[in-house]
């Protein structure tokens, strides 16, 4: 990057870190924290839109609606969120495949799976062969959103659920008496209240979610965890900037960046909290309302 | 080879009884069933130690953090802070990072020799972060408990004349434990699910003698078929919850026996906040 640094060997000190730290493959680790925060910016509105649904189904009048969405969100409770993650990727890419195998290759008389293997013909492969590398790391990256949005909305949907529950029933019959259909009653004044009593869990749930994005890895997509292994690792002098097992350095990096990551979170989330509590039914809104 | 063959032959495979090779073609379901239930034993393991420690440990971080002063407090709340304000799956690397960086032959301190060499194997390493990571989480809990123990208990034992230690151990431990009680059984339900981590965050599965979820992924690679060996993991696990949801049940029944069954609280099986 800089003009001092075509002959690392020659450099010491801190010119030799500052050169070790802007080479090309640091700043693919730099970018893996976007990848990061892009994974957290995509599942959070996702998995709130599917814990909605979730939270919806769960409290349906009809009952097979209603194991269905119980089902699904007490899933989580019974699994570690981790077999989810290895296991969402893995069998929606073959439930994809098999759909198009389905309908794109009619005549294909084989068997698709045949002992231990998983046969697609290959115009039904995903992503197609002759596809570009970069739409192979979307499609990985895609599959893995979709996992964290699976196990995240399930989480999501307890929360809003319970948030529905704790809405005064007073309110609703309120607006029974003033003739509001259910649909009119649960959209005009369940759900413009129920944010402040779902706060508290989705704040959680944010913390945690934060804490899941190196669980990335797994799923192989190029994340922080990866790049730190893969810098961190020893180097012989073989290569250009040569350096012991730098690992633990590394780690150390993202525990600090994750550190000040959920504490930024914490601070942004409180100031949310104080917000949404104004002019509600409760401790906190109440006591705003006697302060002013 | 017959299901009960498979049973005998793998059933303590995960810790190092049966045979070296694992299946590798043919794979049966009973095969499947019975080395994933193995591997079980490995999250039974670190989930028991880990809570029976850090149960422990996070009671003094809870009293620490309670502790006008700031000698005790200050620190509380940065350990507090580091593990609860981080990845798991981080501290898992890092601390194996750290131990493989220790040195070989022990620590010397004080003439006292630490055995440092069992700290890069799981069955240590692991557990130590573990421990570590749910006294954090479980002291946050216990604080908070300790601050909603209603004044006039406390008054009322300043009136008997208990004083110090006394006092800590017939009021303000067991109301405590009363009030933190459904929060900590769901500490418990996930410090359980943190365990199929293990195996996954750089601690290597010595001789293939892995968790649940070790098994159960090696079983998805070899078969390519991820619709069986996850859901018998998951079964396992949501097996292993009733159970833990049903002991800490029990317990939280003891804890709450003075009060008239009709006010002792439930134990929520879905409480709005996780970890």
């Amino acid at each position: 990057m800089f003009t001092s640094c075509t002959d690392p060997s020659t450099l010491d000190g801190l010119n030799w870190l500052a050169c070790y730290l802007t080479t090309g493959k640091h700043v693919l680790f730099y970018k893996s924290f976007f990848v990061v925060l892009t994974l957290l910016a995509v599942t959070a509105p996702l998995a709130l839109g599917v814990g909605f649904l979730g939270a919806v189904v769960s409290r349906s009048k009809h009952a097979p609606l209603r194991w269905i969405g119980t089902l699904y969100t007490s899933m989580v409770r019974g699994v570690p969120d981790i077999v989810f993650f290895l296991f969402v990727p893995l069998a929606m890419d073959q439930g994809f495949e098999w759909v198009r195998h389905k309908t794109l290759c009619r005549d294909w008389s084989e068997p698709i799976r045949q002992g231990n293997d998983f046969l697609v013909c290959s115009a039904a492969k995903l992503p197609l062969g002759s596809a570009p590398q970069s739409v192979h790391e979307i499609y990985g990256f895609a599959l893995a959103v979709l996992a964290f949005a699976v196990v995240f909305g399930a989480f999501a949907a307890n929360v809003l659920a319970g948030a529905m529950k704790a809405v005064p029933r007073a309110q609703m019959e309120t607006a029974e008496a003033y003739g509001m259909s259910p649909r009119q009653s649960f959209w005009r004044i369940m759900v413009p209240q129920m944010w402040i009593y779902a706060l508290p869990g989705l704040s959680n749930l944010w913390m945690v979610l934060i804490k899941a994005t190196p669980l990335l890895f797994l799923l192989g997509v190029e994340d922080i965890v990866y790049w730190a292994r893969e810098l961190g690792g020893a180097k012989t002098s073989h290569f250009t900037y040569p350096h012991p097992d730098w690992r633990l350095w590394y780690f150390l990096g993202l525990l600090v960046f994750y550190l000040g990551f959920t504490k930024l979170s914490e601070i942004v989330l409180a100031r949310i909290t104080t917000r949404l509590s104004r002019g509600q039914a409760t401790m906190a809104g109440e006591q705003m309302r006697k302060d002013t | 080879m017959s299901c009960l063959q498979t049973i005998s032959d793998y059933a303590f495979r995960s810790i190092g009884y049966g045979p070296r090779l694992l299946p590798k073609s043919d794979i049966t379901l009973c095969e499947q069933v019975t080395l994933i239930g193995s591997g079980m034993l490995w999250n039974i393991y670190f989930g028991v130690l880990a809570l029976a420690f850090g149960f422990i440990f996070a009671t003094a971080l809870a009293v620490a953090k309670n502790s006008p002063s700031p000698w005790l407090r200050k620190p509380s709340e940065w350990f507090i802070f580091l593990f609860r304000g981080s990845p798991l799956f981080i501290q898992f690397f890092l601390a194996y990072e750290l131990f493989v960086q220790l040195p070989k032959t022990g620590i010397d301190i004080f003439g006292l020799t630490l055995e440092t060499g069992n700290l890069t194997r799981a069955w240590a390493g692991a557990l130590v972060v573990l421990f570590l990571n749910t006294a954090a989480y479980s002291a946050e809990i216990f604080y908070g408990a300790l601050r909603a123990i209603p004044k006039g208990d406390i008054e009322a034992a300043d009136a008997y004349g208990m004083m110090g230690w006394t006092r800590f151990r017939r009021i303000t431990w067991p109301t405590m434990l009363r009030l933190a009680w459904p929060a900590y059984t769901n500490e418990a339900i996930f410090l359980f699910h943190a365990t199929a981590l293990v195996f996954f965050s750089g601690f290597p599965a010595w001789q293939q003698k892995g968790d649940a979820l070790y098994y159960a992924s090696y079983f998805a690679e070899k078969t390519f078929n991820p619709f069986v060996p996850y859901p018998i993991v998951a079964g396992y696990f949501v097996l292993l919850i009733i159970i833990v949801i049903a002991i800490f049940g029990l317990i939280n029944i003891r804890l709450n026996r003075h009060l008239p069954s009709t006010r002792r609280p439930k134990l929520r099986i879905r409480p709005q906040i996780l970890r």
